[in-house]
């Protein structure tokens, strides 16, 4: 299940509509690969792929450069990025100074999981690192949604990893 | 719609997997493995015509039977489609719907369904994952009341690969509405009979006139079973077609499937600016409601058809429907052919076109986000080629 299908989930938990969904390229493993998450607080109607997210997570840093990753992102846009190379050396630097600050951050989602789940598994935590930034839903609703896909110990890994990256967001304020 | 179709208690399952439809499919044969889904044997075969085969096997000997395809599978069942409806036999199909090729590709657009359309199954077009699920209901039971099989279309990844809430009926408010199926024929070695004989010039004409004939009841039926449908699980779904807003309209965008979703957010933007536009979704495809469409469209002046199709060198297929439906009636049809094997259609986009045909500059047909520097390179291509 995506970062964006749990995201939608842990929504639906808290009462507000939302919507999930892939874009659609290669099938195979490997291909740049998109993911949409609508949340509102009315019944999400549109079908057409967000052009101009409020939000974008990045789980492959290796992207960046290779893809308009940011196009279409709003003024005041959240940027998570998966990496655990510090802020200042990715190149983004311009986009940094022009979003507001703090809305542009970087977590190690990948070593999180690794130590967490013991694989380099990063929804959870790129999901609780998307929390501690947006506050679009909270860590209890993505804790049901991911306990709702995941059960038993991995469950509690998987939460454990989205609540160690939700932390880390939380508690620095730059990188 | 694995869960739907799950309520409905098909006895025999028998489905080949293709994109975009192969978890739905997953899905069953996981609830029959588990038990979850009890009495019912989950078929594997070779192919999507070894499927609809064995559906139309098992449907005869009088088990309920579902199958679901795209594209290329449904063309490679072509020849039991028409079977089946011609059989007169009750089978559900989900139709992921997905473009055909050549040129092979996997997204959405509705040719697949288009290219069954005369077959004599009923086609019902999904608006959201709510109403596919419904749909299967509404479907299951259709089917058994009319003795014709029913294709539920739902626009493949948009649809078929997204999340979103939906409310899953309680068995027993399924129960009620789809009630055991009692086959009007059934092949039964006890009490032997012939199904599908040869039928010559002499009555072949009058068979297919009772075909057409069940196609006409048909619309009378739907709308009936999709009250019972709102009384029982109240919400809307299925019916002949839905108008939105289109109570004084002097503009009504026609479409069918997901696509109306995105439809009516500009519908309410125009709304909102004072613009006198609504939207009509085409729920039943077959058969087509030209009365429902008429009734609905003929206070308009304009009306935008928005389609997943294209009948090459003819133009649009559900505005040909449209236009047929409106008769003598003065209004203008366009026709917007969009979405095309998966290319995306936005807001902006829609409206451009639709300011382009109020302002009656739209060619027709048009053809959403041409891009024209495309066509122009490989027109220049071509004609390189052809003087070298």
């Amino acid at each position: 299940m995506t970062a964006a299908e749990l995201l939608s989930v842990a929504a639906f938990h808290e009462g507000k509509h939302a919507q999930a969904f892939p874009s659609f390229g290669s099938e195979r493993m490997g291909a740049p690969v998109m993911s949409f998450c609508r949340v509102d607080d009315r019944p999400v109607r549109l079908r057409e792929p967000i052009v101009e997210p409020d939000a974008i997570v990045i789980q492959d840093a290796t992207l960046l450069h290779a893809v308009p990753v940011f196009e279409g992102l709003d003024v005041a846009g959240f940027v998570l990025l998966n990496t655990r190379k510090p802020r200042d050396t990715l190149g983004c630097n311009d986009l940094v100074a022009k979003l507001p600050a703090g809305h542009f951050r970087v977590v190690a989602a990948n070593d999180i999981a690794e130590k967490h789940l013991g694989r380099p598994l990063a929804n959870a935590a790129l999901l609780g690192g998307l929390l501690a930034l947006t506050e679009l839903v909270s860590m209890g609703s993505l804790s049901v949604a991911i306990r709702a896909r995941f059960a038993g110990k991995v469950g509690d890994q998987n939460v454990a990893a989205a609540a160690e990256a939700y932390a880390h967001v939380r508690e620095s304020t730059a990188c | 719609m694995a869960l739907a179709v799950g309520l409905c208690r098909p006895e025999v399952i028998c489905a080949y997997p293709i994109t975009p439809q192969t978890h739905i499919v997953e899905a069953l044969s996981e609830m029959v493995r588990s038990g979850e889904l009890a009495r019912c044997a989950f078929i594997n075969v070779e192919s999507e015509f070894a499927a609809l085969s064995v559906a139309i096997g098992a449907s005869a000997a009088g088990a309920r039977a579902y199958t679901a395809t795209s594209s290329q599978g449904l063309l490679f069942m072509a020849e039991a489609v028409y079977n089946a409806a011609g059989l007169g036999l009750p089978i559900v199909m989900t139709l992921g719907n997905r473009a055909i090729g050549a040129p092979i590709n996997i997204w959405n657009d509705h040719s697949d369904a288009m290219s069954m359309r005369d077959a004599g199954w009923i086609q019902l077009f999904a608006k959201d994952n709510q109403e596919a699920a419904d749909l299967h209901i509404l479907a299951f039971r259709l089917a058994e009341a009319l003795s014709c099989p029913v294709m539920v279309c739902v626009d493949g990844f948009i649809l078929t690969h997204a999340f979103e809430e939906v409310d899953v009926p309680a068995q027993p408010e399924v129960d009620a509405f789809v009630p055991p199926f009692e086959p009007a024929q059934v092949l039964d070695p006890k009490r032997p009979i012939t199904i599908g004989a040869m039928v010559g010039p002499d009555a072949f004409t009058e068979v297919r006139w009772f075909a057409h004939d069940k196609q006409i009841r048909a619309l009378t039926m739907i709308p009936v079973l999709a009250g019972e449908f709102r009384a029982r699980f109240g919400r809307d779904a299925g019916g002949l077609v839905r108008p939105y807003r289109c109570d004084g309209a002097r503009t009504v965008i026609v479409a069918m499937g997901s696509v109306n979703g995105t439809i009516e957010e500009v519908v309410d933007e125009g709304r909102a600016a004072g613009e006198a536009i609504g939207a009509l979704d085409v729920c039943t495809f077959r058969p087509f409601p030209l009365e429902a469409v008429h009734e609905t469209l003929r206070g308009a002046s304009r009306v935008i058809v928005v389609e997943k199709n294209l009948a090459l060198g003819r133009g649009g297929v559900l505005a040909s429907d449209v236009r047929s439906a409106l008769g003598h009636e003065p209004t203008r049809v366009h026709t917007v052919i969009a979405g095309l094997g998966g290319r995306p259609i936005t807001r902006v986009s829609l409206r451009r076109a639709f300011d382009a045909a109020i302002a009656d500059r739209l060619d027709e047909p048009h053809f959403l986000d041409l891009d024209a520097r495309m066509i122009e390179r490989e027109r220049e291509r071509f004609t390189k080629g052809a003087d070298s």
